[in-house]
Order: structure tokens, then sequence, then C-alpha cells
């Protein structure tokens, strides 16, 4: 029997009664995805990787976004895949602002490691528990979170001469610079 | 050597040209040795020639360009096109990328610079020994590129002085070795200083931080 | 002993800084530092239509480049809910495994000089110059070429494109063999690569690895086959696995590879001869794609549709969507989230040599330190994509 993401809902429902799943709705969500509130994550990845009907021994990727004007703000997006079963499956998490906290899910797939430290670095969302949360992309001492939709892209006006004042002509200091006439063999 | 007959202004003279033989008459034979003076001549003429400490260093200096391997992004793939079979750098010299900055005199800045990348970047200018010079391969190096944003230095020129820009995107090797080649012409026009010889106060032409630097 | 694997440095391949603990010379820790070419690329996508986005994508794994442009293309059509026509499907097949050939040749010369058997090099340089020359006459660049648009292609196949495929695909196979009789039982190479960073099955899916980094280490996972995307699953190919999972094993995979993925470009072009040497190129869905040029010159519906896409960008509806494709280095996928306008709200990257890169500390461990050279040639990354 294919495992099909209902099937999956079916037996998350059933083994996590209390926990409140919410499917993600939208015609254009081309890819099943649950919502699940963040203390029920790990509990929740650690069932679906070891259950033998769904054996989603690999996280694919994680990744955080930000959704500015919604409350709450950021989300993290966890895409799982089971290659026993070839099938997919993504989970979803709501982060608030006010507290930007994530249990880490490095104990159950060492691969979110860097996928965290990437996710912490563009939104500052922490992970909590996590072996080494420090900035993987940017500098150390980039302060910031760069992927925030409130964070500049940090654009540098591109200098023409009609926005530049002052450098209308180049320095004459230039024309010692160009070279004297050489008649190089090969011409 | 094209053609050693037409007069062309080059820095070597050899001895033939540098002081003439003194006219002969071909009817007479001579007899007898050759005197010592005219041994003496001919030997010489055969492997000596006249010309400037500044055009001989300049010579060496371009047509042996060591390379730094600084390739950072697509640009060092066709850097190491330039090594490959087909676009043969060696024919100018500078087949030996060397590893190490003190070992080189040319640091092709091949790729994006980000701002984690700059300060390591500006270590390695740092270690290079002179004389030394910067191409900026690529638009990236050059100005920034396709990429304007808060990671991406605009410009390596912001923090080394660039000697030649290469645009392109990435340039083609044909572009890169023309880069090359532009830099030897102007290797060869550069003026050296002479050690402790007092001279009149001729300061090297080094290449100073272009326009673009803020 | 820390020693510093600093960003520039010959084996490492880019900008890539490995901090190296060393007891003697065997590896006691081992921590890669990226970052050194960060582009924000996700960042600055959020500024540029999907279309503008394109040429992004050939920055990343810049030995790939149309793999790349295929997985972004393949991920705002699966975005759009539309399918490209057969013919489409087929010349991007083509298009893909030649770029697939071209980067396991540069991966092949790089990972051998590291070794220090230079004259692969060459060699595998002057095959990928005649891929290089095939982007050229498609798409007018040697590597960036951004030809394949969301949608279809940017332009339809020149003339003399097929022939020239044809002979490289015929004289391919040869090549492959004088690369195979130059490593594959050469002493040195077998001791360098044989037993060489070793990574178990079980480590690899722990540690996500995808692409030939985990068929090395007998995992029978290949996208093209698992789930198929632009028309993989009609073609006749195998997906050839090693046994150990050690860096000998990733090169005889890789190297197969190069063989079937000559017999899919065959495969391709046959298609695309009987399907038409020229014809459709893209989609007729003009509220996604540019109209031919022909019938913006004649009605006026097409006209406006043109202006709207050139001057606004095309307008998915409010979503997501995530499409993966097997991409020379493993599974690269993009991640696209929609609020209806003609830029993505969000754009994640799932890269391939990032996740990869993780493994390496796990395959060096308690080895000698020029085994770290030989892992970081056998992983095969590209910092470019790593970075973004």
């Amino acid at each position: 029997m294919p495992l099909t993401p209902e099937r999956i809902e079916e037996k998350l429902r059933e083994r996590f009664p209390d926990v409140a799943f919410e499917r993600q709705q939208g015609e254009a969500v081309r890819d099943f995805t649950l919502y699940l509130p963040a203390d029920a994550l790990v509990d929740v990845c650690t069932y679906l990787r070891d259950e033998r009907e769904c054996s989603f021994t690999m996280l694919s990727w994680m990744g955080g976004a930000d959704y500015l004007p919604r409350v709450p703000r950021f989300e993290c997006v966890y895409s799982l895949l089971s290659i026993p079963h070839a099938a997919r499956f993504t989970l979803k998490v709501r982060v608030p602002e006010e507290n930007p906290r994530v249990p880490t899910v490095t104990g159950v797939w060492p691969t979110a490691n860097w996928h965290e430290r990437e996710a912490y670095d563009f939104y500052g969302i922490t992970f909590t528990g996590h072996p080494d949360l420090t900035r993987i992309l940017l500098p150390e001492d980039w302060v910031g979170w760069p992927l925030r939709k409130d964070s500049p892209l940090g654009y540098e006006e591109v200098a023409f001469t009609h926005n530049t004042p002052g450098r209308m002509k180049p320095s004459p200091a230039l024309k010692k610079l160009a070279p004297k006439k050489v008649r190089y063999r090969a011409q | 050597m094209t053609d050693p007959k037409a007069p062309q202004p080059t820095p070597f003279r050899t001895l033939a040209q540098a002081r003439p033989a003194p006219p002969t008459n071909d009817l007479i034979v001579p007899t007898g040795p050759l005197s010592d003076e005219d041994r003496f001549r001919e030997e010489l003429e055969k492997g000596i020639l006249f010309t400037t400490i500044e055009s001989v260093v300049n010579w060496a200096r371009a047509n042996a360009i060591w390379p730094l391997g600084f390739g950072l992004a697509c640009c060092a793939i066709e850097m190491m096109a330039i090594a490959g079979p087909r676009f043969d750098v060696s024919r100018f010299g500078a087949e030996v990328f060397r590893g190490s900055p003190r070992q080189a005199d040319l640091m092709i800045v091949a790729g994006r610079v980000s701002i984690k990348m700059a300060p390591v970047l500006r270590q390695l200018y740092d270690q290079m020994p002179d004389p030394k010079w910067v191409i900026a391969m690529g638009a990236c190096s050059s100005c920034g590129g396709v990429f304007n944003n808060y990671a991406i230095l605009q410009g390596v020129d912001k923090i080394v002085p660039v000697d030649v820009y290469v645009p392109g995107c990435p340039p083609r090797p044909e572009g890169l070795i023309h880069g090359i080649m532009k830099l030897q012409e102007k290797i060869l026009s550069s003026k050296i200083e002479l050690g402790p010889i007092p001279r009149k106060k001729k300061r090297v032409t080094r290449p100073q931080a272009g326009p673009g630097a803020a | 002993m820390t020693l510093n694997m600093g960003p520039q440095h010959p084996s490492t391949h880019g900008v890539l800084r490995v901090a190296l603990e060393l007891d003697g010379e065997n590896v006691v820790a081992c921590k890669p530092v990226i970052g050194y070419l960060h582009t924000g690329m996700e960042k600055q996508a959020e500024y540029k239509t999907y279309t503008q986005s394109i040429p992004q994508t050939d920055r990343m794994d810049y030995l790939s480049p149309m793999s790349n442009n295929l997985a972004l293309c393949l991920a705002a059509e699966k975005l759009l809910g539309v399918t490209v026509p057969e013919r489409v499907q087929a010349i991007r097949v083509l298009l893909t495994e030649l770029t697939r050939i071209s980067a396991h040749c540069v991966w092949l010369g790089t990972h051998a000089i590291d070794i220090g058997a230079l004259t692969v090099f060459w060699y595998c340089f002057r095959e990928r110059e005649k891929v290089l020359s095939i982007y050229d006459m498609v798409s007018g660049a040697r590597m960036t070429a951004s030809y394949f648009r969301v949608g279809g292609l940017a332009m339809d196949i020149p003339e003399g494109f097929l022939e020239r495929c044809e002979k490289f695909v015929r004289e391919m196979p040869k090549h492959i063999d004088e690369y195979e009789s130059l490593l594959t039982k050469n002493p040195i190479w077998l001791a360098r690569t044989k037993g060489v960073a070793p990574l178990s099955a079980a480590d690899a899916i722990a540690w996500g690895v995808t692409g030939p980094s985990l068929r090395g280490s007998r995992v029978r996972w290949d996208l093209r086959q698992a789930e198929p995307y632009s028309g993989y699953e009609t073609y006749d190919f195998e997906v050839p696995m090693g046994t150990n999972g050690d860096a000998y094993d990733r090169f005889q995979v890789r190297v197969a590879e190069m063989r079937q993925s000559t017999r899919i470009a065959e495969q391709a072009i046959a298609r695309v001869r009987k399907l038409g040497e020229k014809g459709e190129y893209r989609l007729r869905d003009f509220k996604y794609v540019l109209p031919p040029r022909e019938e913006v010159k004649t009605s006026m519906e097409a006209l406006i549709h043109h202006f709207k896409i050139v001057a606004h960008g095309f307008f998915p509806p409010v979503g997501e969507a995530y499409q993966a494709i097997e991409a020379p280095k493993g599974e690269l996928g993009f991640y696209f989230v929609s609020d209806g306008s003609a830029r993505p709200w969000r754009m994640k990257v799932r890269s391939p040599s990032f996740v990869n890169l993780q493994a390496l500390p796990v395959m060096v461990q308690g080895k000698l330190v020029a085994d770290v050279i030989a892992a970081i040639g056998s992983i095969d990354i590209v910092l470019g994509e790593i970075d973004r």
C-alpha cells in the first residue's frame, strides 16, 4: 500500500490525539503540509522517523520564512523524505516574533544542524538545545537578521555622473598612468 | 622576429648596430691572421646586447607572471579554462598558479567578493611581495556585478588597487588572456626604481586606487 | 595541533575553510566554516521576478548551470500548475544530461589534481570545452547560459545543434574510457581513494546526503527514477551504485553516471528529431509565458499579454511549491512561496553541496590529513551553491 499523506496524517492524529495538527489550506499549496505546535515537534519527528510504516529517515531540508504583517511572524518548514517508501511530507511550525524559540531536531536528524544555523543566521530564530548555534553564512560579528522583511537589501546606489556631484571629469592625475606606446613583439 | 632588416625601435641593440665595423674594401682579400682586435670583435658580435636594466627587468617580469590561485566563484572556472588545453596560458608564462601568496606576483580576483572574504583578500594581498599586480576578473570583482546587496563588496577596488579590469560574466577565456596581455603591456612600460642611486624625485607609477574607490 | 585549511587553498574547490584539530597526522576534529561566498541570493530573489532570478541560479552551482535553471523553472511551473510540451522536455533533458557530463568532467579533473594526477585535468577540460561550445551555440554564453524559462526555453534550438550534440555523444564514451584507463586501475589512485573517507548508508541518510555520494554508499535513490520530472520516466537508463561508500566508489559511480548520461542524451536527441527540429519551444499559456513573436505582431490579445509579462512579470496563484531535481551534486530543490504578486515572497534553495558537506567530519574522523583532501574532492562540493 503506497504511503499517502492522508494516511500519515491519520496515523499522526491517532498517535498524538492531543496535538493540534492543522492542514494547510490553499488551492495552490502543491505539497501536503501540516502545521503543528513547536512543543510537539521533536516527538512527532521521532515518531515519523522510527515508525516502520513511515520511516522518514531523511530530513531533506529545513528553512525559515517571514510573513511580516501576519502574527505569528515566522515559520519553520521541515521537509521530510522517506527513501523506502519514496514519499515526502512537510511539517510547519509557526514561530512568534516576541519569543522566536523552537526546539532543535538535531537529535532526530543530525543534518538539521546547519539548516538550523542558517535559519538562525537569516531570521534570528533560536533553536533550543542546538549544539552550536552560531552564524554560518554571514560574518560572526554581523548585526541584524538579513532575510527578515524589515531588513533592507543593502543596495548600493550605483554611481553615475549625474548623481555623484564633483565627479564629472576623471582626475588629471590619471593621464600619467596611461602606458607609453610599447611595441610588443607579437604585434 | 618578423623582419630583422626593417628599422625597429627595439630596446636591444647588437654590438654590430652599436658600433658598426669600419668599412672594408671587398676587393682586398685580407692576408695573414686577423688582428687581436678583429678576432675579439668577431667573438663579441655573436653574443652581446646593449640594453637598459629597466627593459630587461620589465621584460622578465612581464613574461613570467605567476598568478596566485585565487578563484572565488564562477570566474574561477574560466580561469581554470585558460590553464586548460584550449586556451593555453603557458604561452604567456603564467601557467604556474602558485598556492601561496608569498610566491605569486599576480592576483586574479576571479569571482564575487563577499564581506566575509574581504579581509582575507586584503591579507593575501598584503602577503604578496612587491612587485605585484591585481586583475579584477569579471563584473562582480570590478563593480559588484549582478549582485547589489548586503553581502557582496561592490568592486574589489574598494580594498586593493586594481591594474586591469576584465569585464564579462564570466569573461571568456580569450577576454582574460587579453587582460593579461594588457597587463604585460603595462609592465613593459612601467618605470622601476634603481636602489640607493639618488635620482630626481620620480615616483614609481604604482597603480593608484581608481575612481571607483570611495 | 590546530591547522587551518584557509579560504584560499588550491584544494578546497572554492572558498571553503576547514579548521582541523590534528594529532600528528590524524584528524581528531574537523569543522568546515563556510560563508565566504555568501551572495544573498535568497534575499535578492524577493526583489526580482521569477524570470529575473534565473540568471542568479546560474551562479549557484556554476559547474552545472543548466541544472539549476531547470530546477527553478520546474518549481515555478509546479507552483503555476502547468506542464511544458514534450519537445521542450526532451530538449531540457538533453541539455541537462550534457551538463551532468560537463560537471562530472570538472569534478574528475579537479579531484585528480588534488590527489596529484595532473594529466586528467587537461583531458577532462578538453571534453568540457566541447560542451561549453554547445552551450555557446544554444544560448550565447559559455557557462552561465540561462537558457530555460518558466514555461519553456528562451529561444528555439539553432540549426546544427542536434548534429553537434550527436557528434559529442558519439565520441564521449571513448574519452570516458581514456579517463578510466588513467585512473581506475592505477595503484596510486587506488591507494589514495580505496577505503578513504568511508560513509555508511545509515550515516549518509542521517546526514541528509544525496546524489552520487549517497549512491556510493549503496542506497538506491535517484530522483530521476524515484520522483521523475520532465519526462525522465520514459528514458531507459541505469542508476549506478557503489558498495563500500568510500571515495573510490563515489568515483566509480560518477564515471558510470557519465556513461549513462550519454545514453540518455542519445535517446533525447532521437526524441527531439522525432518531434521536430524546429517547433514549439514554449507553453501556449499566455497568462504566464511569453507568446510567440509572430503572434505578438498580429494579435491584440497576445500583445497585451506580452506587455504585461515583460513589464510586470507573471502572477502565480497564492500558494507554495517545492520541486527537486537530481542535479550532478545531489538533490537540488527550490521552494517558492508566492503571495500572488510577480515577485516570490520567499525563495529557498535546497542545495545538495550544503547538506553533503556536513558529512565531511563524519568521513574523516580519525583518518589522515591527506584523506581530508581526497574526501572534499570526492564529496564534490561547489561553494557557490553552499553559500548562495
